[in-house]
This record gives C-alpha cells, sequence and structure tokens, in this order.
C-alpha cells in the first residue's frame, strides 16, 4: 500500500475529471492525475511522463531511472506481481 | 556470514553499500563507545521494515546498531473494533464491503472480513476506492461501503474519491473511515517514558503528500533527528548513516534523503484534497499503542452524506487488545519479537495475535518469515 508502483502515462481519458491511462508493467489502467498535473496544462502534456501511482492515483512524477529502480524494488521484495494484479483487478492477496 | 559476497551482490551498487555498511560500522561505533545500550534507530514505515528484512540489513548491522521497528504499517495497527465495524457493515444485505486486501485476514474480536465473506458477507477485493465507486456506479440498487484505510500515503486517494463521487452524483457510496495520522503518533511515542529511541528514518511516502516541515517537532521538541528515507536498501542504509552523524555532531534536525520524491512542502493538490473532506477525530484507537489523540480522521460535517458511521447507524465497537500481547514494547523496541512469550507460539502469521504479527510490513511478521524462530531464545 504505501510503496506504490510506477507507471508512464500512455493517454489522456478524462480531461475534465483528470483521468489518465497508465501503464504498469504490460498493464494499463485508468489512474487519477490531479495530483501531478499542472493546472495550466491540459493533462496531454503528461504523456510519456513516469509517475508513482498509490492505488490508483498518481502521487508523484519521477523520472525513468527511478521508476526502473522502484520496479526492480518491487519484484525483489515480492510485491510487483500481486501489485499488477491488484491493478487488474484480480484477488491475489487474500 | 555465509554468502557475504552474493549478499552484497543483490545491491544495485554493491561497491556503494559496502562503502555505506563500512561508514555506518565506524560511525556506530564511535557513537556508541561509552554507552551501555545499542544505538537504536526507528524506521517509522512498514515499506522500510520490509526492505530491512528482505536485504537482512539488519542482520549485517553491527552490534553497536539495533532497529525499532516502528508503528507505519496501517494493517497491523488497525484495532479488533474497526474490523468487527466494517463486519457489522459488510453483513447488511444491500451492501458490497470494498476493502483493500491487506485488510482481509485482520483479526476482529469476531472473526476476520475473510471470514465474514465466507459466511455471506459480500464483501470484495479493489485496488482503488476509483474501483469501489465504479462497483457504486454499476450497482445503483446496492450501497458500496469502502473501508477507508491508511495513513497519508493514501488518504488524498479517499478524499479525491469522494470529490469525484460528489461530481458524479453517486449516491449509494460511503467510507468506513480509518485514516489515521503518524504525527501526533510519533508524538505519542516520544513522549512515553522510558522511549529508547536515537534516530528516526522518516516515512518517503507520507512525507511526498505532506513535505518534511511537520517532523520538525522532532528535532526542535525532542532533539531528534529525522531522516526523511527512499525505499531501496540503498537508501535505507544512506539515511541511516545521514541519521548516525547527526547523532555524532549533536545537531538533530529534518533531513531528506529522499529528495527525488519528496519536495519540501509535500503536494498542494494532495493536501488541498484532504483538508477539504476530512476533520481530525478527538482521538482514535490503534492496535498496540491504544487511544491516541487526533491521530486518526473521520469525514468532515459537510460530507457527512459519504460516511458510513452515519448511513449505517453505527455504533463504534470497542475491543481491547488480546492479552499477552507485548507489540506495544516491541514497537518502541524496549524488547525483541522473540522477548514476547506469545512470538510463534500462540500468535503466528497464520493466526495472528498482535498488531505486528498481522501483515508482511509487521516486526514481528518480519521476524518470523525471514528469520524463523532461530533468534528465539
Amino acid at each position: 500500500m504505501c510503496l506504490g508502483i510506477p507507471g508512464r502515462v500512455s493517454a489522456v481519458l478524462d480531461e475534465a475529471n483528470g483521468l489518465v491511462e497508465v501503464e504498469v508493467s504490460g498493464v494499463r489502467r485508468a489512474v487519477d492525475a490531479v495530483c501531478v498535473a499542472d493546472p495550466d496544462a491540459p493533462l496531454s502534456a503528461l504523456i510519456g511522463t513516469w509517475v508513482l501511482v498509490h492505488v490508483g492515483f498518481a502521487m508523484s512524477r519521477i523520472d525513468e531511472a527511478e521508476a526502473m529502480n522502484t520496479l526492480r524494488l518491487l519484484a525483489e521484495i515480492g510485491e510487483l506481481d500481486a501489485e499488477v494484479s491488484a491493478m487488474q483487478g484480480m484477488e491475489t492477496r487474500a | 556470514m555465509n554468502g557475504t559476497l552474493r549478499f552484497i551482490d543483490e545491491f544495485r551498487d554493491p561497491a556503494l553499500a559496502e562503502n555505506l555498511f563500512a561508514e555506518i560500522a565506524v560511525t556506530a561505533a564511535r557513537i556508541a563507545a561509552g554507552r551501555d545500550r545499542p544505538v537504536t534507530i526507528m524506521e517509522v514505515c512498514g515499506g522500510h521494515t520490509h526492505t530491512i528484512f528482505r536485504y537482512a540489513l539488519e542482520a549485517r548491522m553491527p552490534e553497536t546498531i539495533q532497529f525499532a521497528h516502528g508503528p507505519g504499517c496501517p494493517v497491523c495497527v488497525l484495532p479488533r473494533g474497526r474490523v468487527d465495524d466494517a463486519i457489522a457493515i459488510a453483513r447488511h444485505k444491500e451492501v458490497i464491503f470494498t476493502t483493500f486486501g491487506d485488510a482481509m485476514r485482520v483479526p476482529g474480536a469476531q472473526g476476520s472480513l475473510i471470514q465474514a465473506r465466507a459466511a455471506g458477507a459480500d464483501i470484495r477485493l479493489v485496488y482503488s476506492p476509483l474501483d469501489a465507486l465504479a462497483l457504486a456506479k454499476a450497482n445503483p440498487d446496492r450501497e458500496v461501503v469502502f473501508f477507508a484505510l491508511g495513513f497519508e500515503t493514501t488518504m488524498p486517494s479517499t478524499a479525491l474519491t469522494i470529490l469525484r463521487a460528489a461530481r458524479s452524483n453517486i449516491k449509494n457510496f460511503s467510507l468506513l473511515c480509518h485514516h489515521i495520522t503518524i504525527i501526533p503518533t510519533l508524538r505519542a511515542l516520544l513522549e512515553q517514558p522510558d522511549f529508547p529511541v536515537d534516530g528516526f528514518i522518516g516515512p518517503g511516502h507520507v512525507a511526498m503528500v505532506i513535505g518534511t516541515r511537520p517532523f520538525q517537532f522532532l528535532p526542535e521538541e525532542f532533539g531528534q533527528p529525522l531522516v526523511v528515507s527512499g525505499f531501496e536498501p540503498l537508501d535505507i542504509l544512506q539515511s541511516l548513516l545521514m541519521v548516525l552523524r547527526q547523532i555524532e555532531t549533536g545537531k538533530p534536525q529534518v533531513e531528506n534523503q529522499y529528495r527525488r520524491v519528496v519536495p519540501e512542502d509535500g503536494n498542494k493538490a494532495a493536501m488541498a484534497a484532504v483538508a477539504e473532506v476530512y476533520e481530525t477525530r478527538p482521538e482514535c484507537e490503534w492496535r498496540g499503542l491504544g487511544t491516541i489523540a487526533e491521530s486518526g480522521v473521520r469525514l468532515a460535517p459537510a460530507w457527512e452524506v459519504y460516511d458510513a458511521e452515519k448511513r449505517f447507524d453505527l455504533t463504534l465497537h470497542q475491543a481491547p487488545d488480546p492479552e499477552g500481547c507485548r507489540c506495544n514494547d516491541v514497537l518502541v523496541g524496549r524488547i525483541r519479537p522473540w522477548d514476547c512469550a506469545a512470538f510463534g507460539t500462540i500468535c503466528t502469521p497464520e493466526n495472528p495475535l498482535g498488531a505486528l504479527m498481522v501483515s508482511s510490513e509487521g516486526a514481528c511478521a518480519a521476524y518470523y518469515q525471514y528469520q524463523g524462530m532461530k533468534r528465539a531464545g
């Protein structure tokens, strides 16, 4: 819950409601981008940006090296598969 | 020290790891000279606890250093009464009760959510509060309740979901809110008599939201160093060294090792949503720590319509921690997990009695998983 997972913004889903599509380890899902969006720019400015996603909300913009290091960490502590499965709506944790 | 080289190879930059370990040992030895106990450093966040165990950082430390594995695992500190509240709501037949998977196994006084689901309650795991809101939209004849758990890191997500529900005019959605805040809890720990901690590794993703300033009271009022840290093992080693250097120079302050993610001011959009939707509770109950003043939030009056406590006219359950638990002593580093008589006997990850055995981020569960019982006795 507290580690989050890095993903890359791939599309704008709903400009008015601050929703973007983020690709995380090959999985695409809707993510709320309100906390990382520049209020003076369209959401499309985020496309291609790496973000740290916590429970469906992008909470921080990060660079690609940071994203890779965090993905590696998640894999090594055994959290990556669980997180990605959970994002897809699969029940893996209970 | 079987396989030291192989171990070091696990680090992204083994040479840097080796240097950090060496520098930590030398610095800790200088500090420890003339003291009768090890230098004790508390990592506040459960994510840090997980990393410390996964990379055996504690086992690699000299005897002059010990970690106290702090209270920052929200699932661990979920009190029994709150689980009972969740089950009481989930049993309403019109309710779809949604939760993060981590909370499913946490034992209440009357069983866990997983047991309630087996008994027929409609309880579903979701990844995000957004998914719970989508369920509400798709099931207008049902009441969807989301179990809002977590520290400041996840608080913006539920606040923003409530704002989204209001904008979309979705009315069959509510939160059972048990969000907790770390700052009053750190203060409560520090005010305990006989608190044997010399410095803190601060929670990186809480600070990502609230910034570093709220931690200033640690050096200013309690003379305690705190270094906000990232989650990689190298981050934790570097943060530990920064804490040790502060202890050695006698100049405690708040430092930010995780600048690449944590702005000094936090995330303004996230904080604005939290301030709009939530208000501080007069007190909040923690498993293992008792009741701590102003350590949790609830929906502010303007958003009461989304408050499951109000919607289901819930009388909050109170259930004291089980007998025999010494979680509080373990949390503050007064004893080690294996000093507790319940550890590994009547308290195991399969049947957790105490907070710290509940989730893999809890100190006792981590010891049990990564070190087994070999250090017992």
